[in-house]
């Protein structure tokens, strides 16, 4: 008995102390492989009688038991290092940099004009479109503005020569029209789409319409190319109130504060009678002009953003509308000069430079999709 | 235009102060434009006499002067000016203050040795004129100590309001003085106009151009002495910015300013004859006041007499018959020029003047005899000479209007609630003419009723923009001020909210922020290309006929040149790495087509740890932003068919374009022409790429329910496939083919290998294709696959391409 628990003793002791995998399996093939110490003494008992065996049996079967069991776990032990140890000469500086792909960016005007479409849709405006190369009819004329009219020399238009003849997307005007040709011209401002909206669409309407504009003018704030967004209401009993509502409610949604204090001027656009012209409070703060607040404050001021007014009868006249029957107002407004207030550019030309360093520091991500859950809505 | 506030009182007798003008301007409708009072900036500027002057003992140039300026302590001071003398009384600048021409402080200092304390002061260093020869002497009994501003009437602040064009009434001060009045800031004082006693027949003018110049007074006054004007006219002309030239010019200034009455004074000694309104003649030319010389033909209005033009009818003068320093007869114009030939005749000839400003706008045509006896007046009393009687050549368009007007379309088109006695005052005040009640009875089932009343509105003769009942609610609400119009929330539209952007629109916006999502920096160029850059892209349909410059000119046919363009400058700030797209029209005849255009050029991947060298884009990079791009603008893009045939833009061998049928080009993509890239400055490895969003079909709208779908129940298949085909085969026909081999089994094909060299043939490339196969209910018996490989291979022989064994 007593050799057999020696020799238990002894091999276990070998077990814990083996320091390698190969060593263990040594120890294992010494005692449980087919000429194995343990492995002998377990082919003792095949001939033993049952007494015998009943009686020499269970050591034996324990010391089985109890190698196999120390074998096992000093093998796991084994393992368990050998991993942590190639574990730990994997180790690598994890402070190298990853390359996280390129970083693209949604132009400043693109956004303002997507939060534009945002706000406007709360309040039941859909989006229209109209081409950028027009005809004087649509630019000029059925906007009240005739050929001698002061106002035509307001703008700078980018005329094409006569002989360029009519554009196909631009349909027949049905209104009067000089010598029955169309003088082609870049649109001066988005103010055509109202026509061409009136003229196809039944009332009631509810648009704004943004896009490119043409001017021939070019400083520090001023590019022969921007940006602008029309609105437009036809409907029964608008009035001027209406209007003045709808600028408020636009303003605030769109520079994302309560505080905003409008200044309405009375003002002159062929195009619109009543015309108004719409001031923003400003506050200075560190010299930056920030919008809001009173402009007659101590540092304030104010700052020119649109033009509106309550649509003239001889426009809806010439759209072929009742204006005793139908009524309503008309916006404009720079979405650059919105982008350039709201976020504090100062350089107009800088929009159309295409500056990466610009894009990055002005842009937007493309996932910051403006929302009336994220917070840009009325 | 410019005024100044005494000016200003000359006409508005008010006891309101500066900031309340200022805003009441800008609430009427008069949006001022700046407000400077010049005496701020002259604070500390005195009259100061010269005591006595001596050489300065280190410069021949300099003197020493002792300056007395009031307060009985002279100062010494060196003066560099020639005029300066004892017992010159002059302007001093004592220390502190600032010289307003160049922001200099004045302080004690040493000038070659020489203490000195300010500066006495020329014209031009006081920003009060040119002069700067010397200093500026005053008369000798100035009071010497007093502030120079006060003493010589400088503390008027000067008013700038923008006046719009339908305003021609506020081109004069006291139209302005009218509308403040209305808007309750005072009282308008009456105008006097003077009685001329003329004697002898007034001038030989008449006007054969009745519809340019329909009426033409004039009267002569002989006689006179030109000088110097008065010092409270020249000094009133002088603070709005308009130079005194002599006493006759100035009297037709001040009156266009005063009272937006322009007239013109002829020299007699230079007329030959009559003078005559008419039309001009080709080959005739005028020497204008402005030193240029005019072509004139005949949609133009001109002043002749019998032997020349001497006058752009209504905008400019001419050089010759202008009154001069020894002019002693004189001729005074006051006509009515037809507001759209001015307008005509101005543009033609790119001139404008201050005449043409009021003349264009319509001036009051019921002011011609007022006008003419006021100058006149002014004439005699400040030139002398004995005026004859007025020759009145033609009738001015001086019909009153009257407008049908009824208080309550105030509340309908102005949602403001006025009072109807309110709004006859305020119109009244402005010089409407007001008949009929405010409130007239109706009987409504037989009882009386009172309703808003009907009034006839006669429009006052310098009111030519008012013609409609809007104009009378725009006075009324203008002068009751906008503040007043209460917000009115606009009602909400019923029912369920519908898209309000357009299909197009919304298509825009997945592809613009798929680009951003992909790594491209959105860009917004110009709409216009020089000739050159839209000739290297196939020319544009449409040129400006008047450019702002020629790199502005031509329509864009491509995105392209201005994404090289924005490319370039990148570059040379030197970015490695340049990937811009940009989403906007191009410019057809046929019309206007949204585009997507995006350049990709220097590094794809910059040098890197774990990458090694840098890489360059390659004409694959294009093609996969091309397809995310197309993809998410909605195009079928598993539909879509590749071919070569891209445009000249392209590397003829390393572009493509893909189509949705053999027709409708959807994009086109590929490597630059080296040529192009080469015109835009560009090295290296540029590729680029156009989507043409208006050829993408519109999905069709099929609700919100989609078709019904469950994940087969059995795993997907896959074999592969190495062909051997010609080279002339493309890539793109094998994998069509194969994934057509057997529509219902074959759910994929994807190309994984492309293989020249040892053991392929020449000529010939290996191709290897992995195709997926779905079985449906139960898995494919070994015959089933073997039936699809056959089918796969005999579809791909077709095409030449035989199995590698």
């Amino acid at each position: 008995m007593t050799d057999i628990s020696a020799l238990k003793a002894g091999l276990i002791a070998d077990i814990e102390a083996a320091d390698t995998l190969d060593a263990l399996e040594a120890l294992r093939v010494g005692a449980m492989g087919k000429s194995g110490v343990v492995t002998g003494l377990l082919k003792t008992l095949g001939p033993m009688s049952p007494e015998e065996r009943l009686e020499k049996g269970p050591p034996i079967q324990d010391l089985r038991e109890s190698v196999t069991a120390a074998l096992t776990d000093r093998k796991a032990q084994l393992e368990q290092a050998a991993l942590d140890a190639r574990l730990a000469s994997e180790r690598v500086d994890m402070t190298l940099p990853a390359d996280g792909g390129p970083q693209g960016s949604v132009h400043p005007v693109s956004q303002v004009m997507d939060e534009l479409a945002e706000i406007f849709a709360d309040l039941g405006f859909s989006v229209a479109t109209g081409p950028e190369i027009e005809d004087d009819w649509h630019n000029f004329t059925a906007l009240n503005i005739p050929e001698t009219h002061p106002a035509r020399a307001m703008h700078d238009t980018f005329y094409f020569p006569d002989e360029t003849g009519r554009h196909e997307a631009a349909p027949a005007a049905e209104g009067p029209d000089q010598a029955g040709r169309k003088k082609m011209l870049l649109r001066t401002h988005t103010s055509p789409v109202q026509i061409r909206t009136m003229m196809t669409q039944a009332p009631p309407i509810r648009i704004i319409a943004p896009g490119r504009v043409y001017r021939s003018d070019s400083d520090a704030t001023h590019t022969p190319m921007f940006h602008q967004i029309e609105g437009l209401v036809i409907d029964k009993g608008i009035t001027l109130g209406h209007l003045k509502w709808t600028l408020e409610t636009f303003l605030k949604a769109f520079f994302e504060r309560e505080d905003i204090v409008l200044r309405l001027r009375p003002s002159y656009f062929p195009f619109t009678e009543p015309s108004v012209e719409v001031d923003v409070g400003y506050t200075l703060v560190n010299g930056q002009r920030i919008i809001g607040g009173d402009g007659d404050a101590a540092g304030g001021g104010w700052l020119e953003v649109l033009g509106s007014g309550m649509v003239n009868r001889r426009v809806i006249e010439a759209c072929g509308l009742d204006p005793d029957e139908w009524q309503g107002f008309a916006f404009g407004t720079g979405v650059d000069r919105l982008a350039m207030l709201k976020y504090g550019m100062n350089d107009l030309r800088a929009f159309f430079d295409g500056d990466l360093r610009w894009l990055k520091h002005y842009g937007f991500s493309a996932l910051d999709v403006p929302t009336l859950s994220g917070g840009v809505g009325a | 235009m410019k005024f100044t506030l005494s000016w200003l009182k000359t006409h508005l007798d008010t006891d309101a102060d500066l900031p309340t003008i200022l805003k009441t301007l800008n609430a009427i409708g008069l949006e001022v434009e700046g407000v400077e009072n010049p005496a701020e900036k002259l604070a500390g500027f005195r009259i100061a006499k010269v005591l006595t002057a001596d050489k300065h003992p280190q410069a021949d140039k300099l003197q020493v002067l002792t300056v007395d300026h009031g307060d009985g302590q002279p100062l010494q001071v060196v003066c560099g000016a020639p005029n300066a003398r004892a017992g010159l009384v002059g302007v001093f600048g004592v220390e502190g203050a600032v010289v307003p021409s160049n922001g200099m402080v004045l302080k004690k200092t040493a000038i070659r040795g020489v203490e000195s304390n300010g500066m006495m002061c020329s014209t031009r260093e006081l920003e009060l004129g040119d002069d700067h020869d010397g200093i500026i002497e005053l008369s000798p009994d100035a009071p010497v100590g007093r502030v120079y501003a006060d003493w010589a009437g400088l503390d008027d602040p000067v008013i700038d309001v923008s006046v719009t064009p339908n305003r021609q009434d506020c081109m004069g001060v006291r139209g302005i003085a009218r509308d403040l009045a209305a808007a309750g800031l005072g009282t308008l004082n009456a105008i006097i106009v003077p009685t001329i006693a003329g004697v002898g027949p007034g001038p030989d003018v008449r006007t054969e151009d009745s519809e340019g110049c329909p009426a033409f007074f004039a009267r002569t006054v002989r006689g006179v002495t030109n000088g110097a004007s008065p010092d409270w006219m020249s000094r009133r002309l002088k603070a709005i910015g308009q130079k005194p030239i002599s006493a006759l010019v100035d009297i037709t200034n001040y009156i266009m300013i005063d009272l937006g009455r322009p007239l013109h004074v002829y020299d007699m000694a230079t007329l030959k004859g009559g003078l005559v309104a008419r039309k001009g003649r080709s080959g005739e030319q005028v020497l204008a006041l402005n030193g240029k010389t005019y072509a004139v033909d005949a949609s133009m209005t001109v002043i002749a007499d019998d032997e020349a033009v001497h006058d752009i009818g209504g905008i400019m003068g001419g050089e010759h018959s202008g009154a001069q320093d020894g002019t002693t007869d004189v001729l005074i114009e006051c006509a009515y020029f037809t507001p759209e030939r001015i307008a005509v005749t101005g543009q033609a000839l790119a001139l404008t003047s201050d005449a043409r400003g009021r003349f264009e706008r319509g001036v009051d045509p019921a002011f011609l005899d007022d006008g003419l006896s006021i100058a006149t007046d002014l004439v005699v009393r400040l030139c002398g000479g004995s005026p004859s009687e007025a020759t009145r050549a033609g009738t001015p368009p001086a019909a009153l209007r009257t407008v049908a007007y009824a208080p309550d379309q105030c509340l309908a088109l102005a949602g403001v609630e006025v009072p109807a006695d309110q709004q006859k005052r305020i119109l009244e005040s402005l010089g409407f003419g007001v008949a009929g009640d405010a409130h007239s009875v109706e009987y409504q089932d037989g009882m009386p009723v009172s309703v808003p009343g009907h009034w006839t509105v006669t429009v006052p003769s310098w009111r030519r923009d008012v013609d409609g009942w809007p104009d009378i609610v725009e006075e009324v609400v203008r002068i009751v001020g906008l503040d007043h119009v209460p917000s009115t929330p606009l009602p909400r539209a019923p029912g369920v909210a519908r898209p309000t952007a357009t299909p197009e629109q919304l298509v825009e916006r997945r592809v613009r922020r798929t680009a951003a999502a992909r790594g491209l920096a959105e860009a917004i160029n110009w709409s216009f290309l020089s000739e050159k850059e839209a000739a290297a892209v196939g020319g544009g349909d449409w040129t400006l006929a008047n450019p702002i410059s020629e790199d502005l000119k031509v329509m864009r046919p491509s995105l392209l040149p201005g994404l090289l363009s924005a490319t370039k400058r990148n570059v040379d700030r030197s970015a490695t790495s340049v990937r811009l797209f940009e989403l906007g029209r191009r410019y057809f005849k046929q019309g206007e087509r949204a585009t997507v255009g995006f350049v990709l050029a220097g590094e794809k991947v910059a040098r890197g740890w774990q990458t090694g060298k840098a890489q360059p884009f390659d004409a694959f990079d294009a093609k996969a932003e091309v397809i995310a791009l197309l993809a998410a603008a909605g195009a079928p893009v598993g539909n879509l068919q590749s071919f070569g045939e891209a445009s000249a833009a392209y590397h003829p061998g390393q572009s493509g374009t893909l189509r949705l049928g053999p027709k409708a080009v959807l994009a086109e993509y590929g490597v630059l022409h080296p040529n192009l890239a080469r015109q835009f400055g560009l090295t290296g490895a540029v590729v680029a790429g156009e989507i043409f969003l208006d050829a993408i079909p519109a999905k069709r709208k099929s609700g919100a329910l989609r078709a019904p779908y469950a994940p087969p129940p059995l795993q997907a298949v896959k074999r592969d496939f190495a062909f051997l085909v010609p080279d002339a085969v493309e890539a793109d026909a094998l994998v069509r083919a194969v994934r057509g081999a057997d529509k219902k089994a074959i759910v994929d094909a994807r190309l994984f290998d492309v293989f020249v060299g040892p053991g392929v043939e020449d000529g010939h490339k290996s191709l290897a294709i992995e195709v997926t196969l779905q079985p449906g209910e139960k898995s494919f018996s070994q015959e089933e696959l073997e039936a699809i490989s056959a089918a796969v291979v005999k579809a791909a022989a077709k095409l030449g391409a035989t199995l590698r064994g």
